[in-house]
């Protein structure tokens, strides 16, 4: 959009107390009435030290601190660490375990995702897909709760497999979910996705073409948006992804412009699709076996480094870890997905309007626990 | 008020007051019975809302105070928001500022006087009546003028704005529309209007012929618009403008906006069911035993009903797409409209 | 022109289809639980409040070492050459004595770590979650039973991190 800068330049700060900058970031716009001239974001509100704070616990303690990074993900952050302390000590753990990891993973993109498209709607100014999609991860939840006690940060994985196998019968209950759930993601579309207004309202704004989310460094479902096809799940597969028949799902720009708001989010309701398929084939590989390995209780990883990446529901996931032979972590690093796509969002966001700027925050959703860590 | 003032005449040694005083007591009293069922009927329409988005979203909604599924909230509260410590921000333009709420409720109440409930319960028969709805309920734009602009506060700016620039596009095609209806009558009166759709819901001027349809739902939209509901309340967009023009407003001054939204739907609503289905004339002759009011309110909740049930399902819109839709669609529409309602009349 | 009634007829189109799909949830049964009356039945997993059965407990303080947020204070002491020997129900001799043994769960994060640290399994997370009090200190649980035998100069077992 073309637009002449001309007018008075008037300054609003949105944030951090804001209903939809998802949590406490700051966002200074410079408007000219409606129009957006720039939209420059301040983060570090929810700053906790955890990269420092981690340099202090053993490797063990960082499990419960990793949950904390992306709340609304919690399994997959942790599944990150573990896996990369696990390349750094060279364990490889069993089949029950891997797919018992991969099922409880997707589970939690899932619910991930149910979050990004439900809050998504109400940005957008309808409030029941949010209402629909918190009930579905309930069920979700539930079955977290069941497995390891606690509902949102699970501290599940370990060092070494899975703190306890799951409970008998919770497989039964899963795949009876996923039929239920199915359905109702058909529901949604019907509601929300495909909704004339949410159409106008995302599609062909913030647009992030495949060549700037490729230089930006966007990874993820922002950048499947884009329509480039890279998952690491498929490109750099860990946890015996390889394994499993499931679609990246990219953007295909059916609405306006490719690597729009409208795209970034189908991309999550279509992943939240082929998640399901992930959990019904694990379901169908499982073998009983111990999901432990016998790994010292005093975990000391030799001396090296690591830098293992993963996909978490927002991107691709890297922790970077320095170990000096002490039962403490040297160094950790968080290459954190959210933090990358932020940097793109000034870009996104010139020339648009100011509920535009909503749509586009609520289209890349991010986690500020995650971007200030 | 003539009934009102009948009633008044019964009252012993009325005659002895001055006539100055017997003048102005049954404005006052109409004004005061007008505004008692007026909150009556925000209490239950607020409680309505937040049933109805409920189930929608599968949840049950206010159930403890009261017992009976919490019939009591509202009641409860609207005491507490009375109560609460009136907060008036250091740096907000005090006159403007208290005014403000009472200038956006006066909008919508001042024209509930010549509102027909049934065929002898109303306040005045104005032959202009409906000219006069549509002048006086555009009042309420001022007041929420004034409140974005005291508040000084850059997001109520922006609701009071926009509020300003929707509420008074979106009336021309909402009059224009009524000027449909009007063709037909003949008369501005109201009570006139409901008189000419009396017998059978077949002579509702919603079913009368397909442009008077289509005006219905012209009005039904542009009345969306004007009275700030999905998918049209840019104004109080929360997730954009945290709360629009009453963000800095709190307690009872807070509890008057909300008065004034809901009596402003209550208000549409009610003008649609006059024009459009029928006032307080039954739909079918063997239901003529039920009471005028009665009927009416059930008409004007059908259609609150409806138009929160668009609230729960539906986005919002974007400004640009807001005026694109006044200018380019409803307004051409509505010539359009009137072109063929008045063609149709001639036949 | 033909895009400008094509993009009408669509949304009254989707906005039926959408206000359908929400009618139909409009009698449907909610999931909603009335909180206070009905309660949900929690996991025998779950990982709320923390209890110590101190009889069991040996007073190693691995829980205390293991805890990331350090919310776990042990204090022991050696019991006595003359003193009867105890036992905890595994069997495991009680060498120590434990004198103090707080827990304060307003730093702790659920995160159980120290559960699964403990070798006698008296350390355990229960499914009590209504607990809320109204000063900070009342969320410090003091379990330890057993008086020091010598207050003065006795041995701190608990470790002190960061």
């Amino acid at each position: 959009m073309e637009v002449n800068y001309s007018g008075d330049i008037m300054t609003l700060n949105m944030g951090p107390q804001h209903p939809s900058t998802h949590g406490v970031l700051r966002l200074e716009l410079k408007t000219d009435g409606e129009i957006v001239a720039d939209a420059i974001p301040h983060i570090g509100y929810l700053h906790r030290c955890f990269e420092k704070h981690v340099e202090n616990v053993d490797y063990a303690g960082v499990v419960p601190f990793t949950d904390r990074m992306d709340y609304c993900a919690a399994m997959n952050m942790e599944l990150g660490y573990v896996l990369a302390v696990e390349k750094l000590m060279g364990i490889e753990v069993n089949e029950r375990t891997r797919y018992l990891r991969i099922i409880m993973a997707e589970l939690g993109r899932i619910a991930s995702h149910l979050i990004a498209a439900g809050t998504y709607g109400n940005d957008i100014g309808s409030f029941t897909p949010f209402l629909w999609c918190f009930r579905d991860r309930e069920d979700i939840l539930d079955f977290f709760e069941e497995t390891c006690g606690a509902r949102l940060l699970y501290n599940y994985n370990c060092i070494g497999g899975l703190t306890q196998d799951i409970k008998p019968g919770l497989e039964d209950k899963i795949l009876k979910f996923l039929d239920r759930f199915e359905p109702e993601v058909d529901n949604l579309n019907r509601l929300l996705s495909d909704n004339f207004i949410f159409i106008k309202r995302t599609a062909d704004v913030g647009i992030l073409s495949p060549e700037k989310a490729i230089s930006y460094g966007v990874t993820g479902p922002n950048l499947r948006g884009s329509g480039v096809r890279f998952d690491v799940r498929k490109d750099e597969p860990y946890l015996g992804y390889e394994e499993f028949d499931f679609d990246v799902q990219v953007g295909k720009g059916e609405h306006g412009r490719l690597g729009s708001c409208w795209d970034r989010y189908m991309v999550r309701i279509r992943e939240v699709l082929e998640s399901c398929k992930i959990v019904r084939q694990a379901i169908a590989k499982l073998s009983p076996g111990d999901v432990r390995e016998n790994v010292p209780k005093r975990i000391k990883p030799p001396k090296g480094e690591v830098y293992m990446r993963t996909e978490c529901p927002r991107g691709e996931l890297g922790y970077y870890i320095v170990s000096d032979g002490s039962p403490k972590p040297y160094r950790l690093k968080v290459k954190s997905p959210c933090f990358t796509v932020m940097s793109a969002f000034r870009d996104m966001c010139k020339g648009t309007m100011i509920a535009d700027v909503i749509s586009i925050l609520g289209s890349i959703d991010i986690v500020l626990g995650e971007i200030d860590r | 008020m003539e009934s009102i003032a009948q009633l008044l005449q019964k009252i012993p040694k009325y005659d002895g007051l001055p006539e100055m005083l017997q003048a102005l007591i049954p404005i006052i009293v109409s004004s005061i019975v007008i505004f008692a069922l007026l909150a009556l009927a925000v209490l239950f329409m607020v409680w309505l809302e937040r049933k109805v988005s409920a189930h929608i979203q599968d949840r049950l909604g206010p159930m403890v105070v009261g017992g009976w599924h919490g019939w009591a909230q509202t009641i409860a509260d609207a005491l507490k928001l009375l109560l609460k410590e009136d907060i008036v921000p250091e740096s907000v333009d005090r006159v403007l500022f208290k005014m403000a709420p009472f200038i956006v409720f006066l909008g919508a109440f001042a024209a509930f006087v010549v509102l027909p409930f049934g065929a002898s319960s109303f306040v005045t028969d104005l032959n202009i009546g409906i000219l006069y709805i549509v002048a006086v309920s555009s009042l309420s734009v001022i007041g929420i003028i004034m409140a974005g602009w005291a508040s000084n506060n850059k997001y109520s700016l922006y609701g009071s704005m926009r509020a300003a620039a929707q509420v008074i596009s979106y009336e021309i095609p909402a009059a224009v529309a009524i000027m449909t209806v009007v063709i037909y009558v003949g008369s501005l009166s109201m009570v006139e209007i409901v008189r000419a759709q009396e017998g059978g819901f077949l002579n509702w001027f919603l079913f009368r012929n397909p442009f008077l349809f289509l005006a219905f739902i012209v009005y039904f939209i542009a009345s969306l618009a004007e009275v700030n509901r999905t998918p049209f309340d840019l104004p109080e967009a929360e997730s954009e403008l945290v709360a629009g023009y009453h963000t800095e407003y709190s307690g009872m001054r807070f509890a008057f906006f909300f008065l004034a939204e809901y009596a402003n739907m209550f208000l549409v609503s009610s003008v649609a069911a006059t024009l459009f289905l029928g006032g307080w004339t039954a739909p079918f002759s063997i239901l003529q035993f039920i009471p005028g009011p009665v009927v009416f309110f059930v008409k004007a909740l059908v259609l609150i009903f409806i138009q929160m049930w668009m609230r729960w399902s539906l986005p919002r819109l974007r400004v640009d797409q807001l005026m694109y839709i006044n200018w380019k669609v409803l307004l051409p529409i509505s010539f359009a409209l009137i072109l063929g309602a008045g063609w149709m009349a001639i036949l | 022109m033909l895009t400008y009634f094509r993009n009408i007829g669509q949304g009254i189109l989707t906005i039926v289809n959408s206000m359908a799909v929400a009618s139909r949830h409009l009698f449907k049964p909610s999931v909603t639980l009335q909180y206070p009356k009905e309660k949900w039945a929690m996991p025998e997993r779950s990982r709320m409040r923390l209890h110590n059965k101190v009889e069991d407990c040996i007073g190693c303080g691995q829980c205390a070492r293991t805890c990331p947020t350090d919310c776990i204070l042990v204090k022991t002491e050696k019991r006595g050459k003359e003193e009867p020997p105890v036992f905890a129900a595994d069997g495991t001799a009680k060498k120590l004595r434990t004198y103090v043994f707080d827990i304060d769960m307003a730093l702790c994060c659920y995160c159980g770590l120290c559960t699964f640290a403990c070798p006698t399994q008296c350390l355990v997370m229960t499914g009590d979650y209504e607990y809320s009090v109204y000063s900070i200190d009342e969320h410090i649980y003091h379990f330890a039973k057993e008086k020091p035998l010598i207050p003065a100069g006795s041995k701190e077992q608990s470790p002190s991190k960061g």
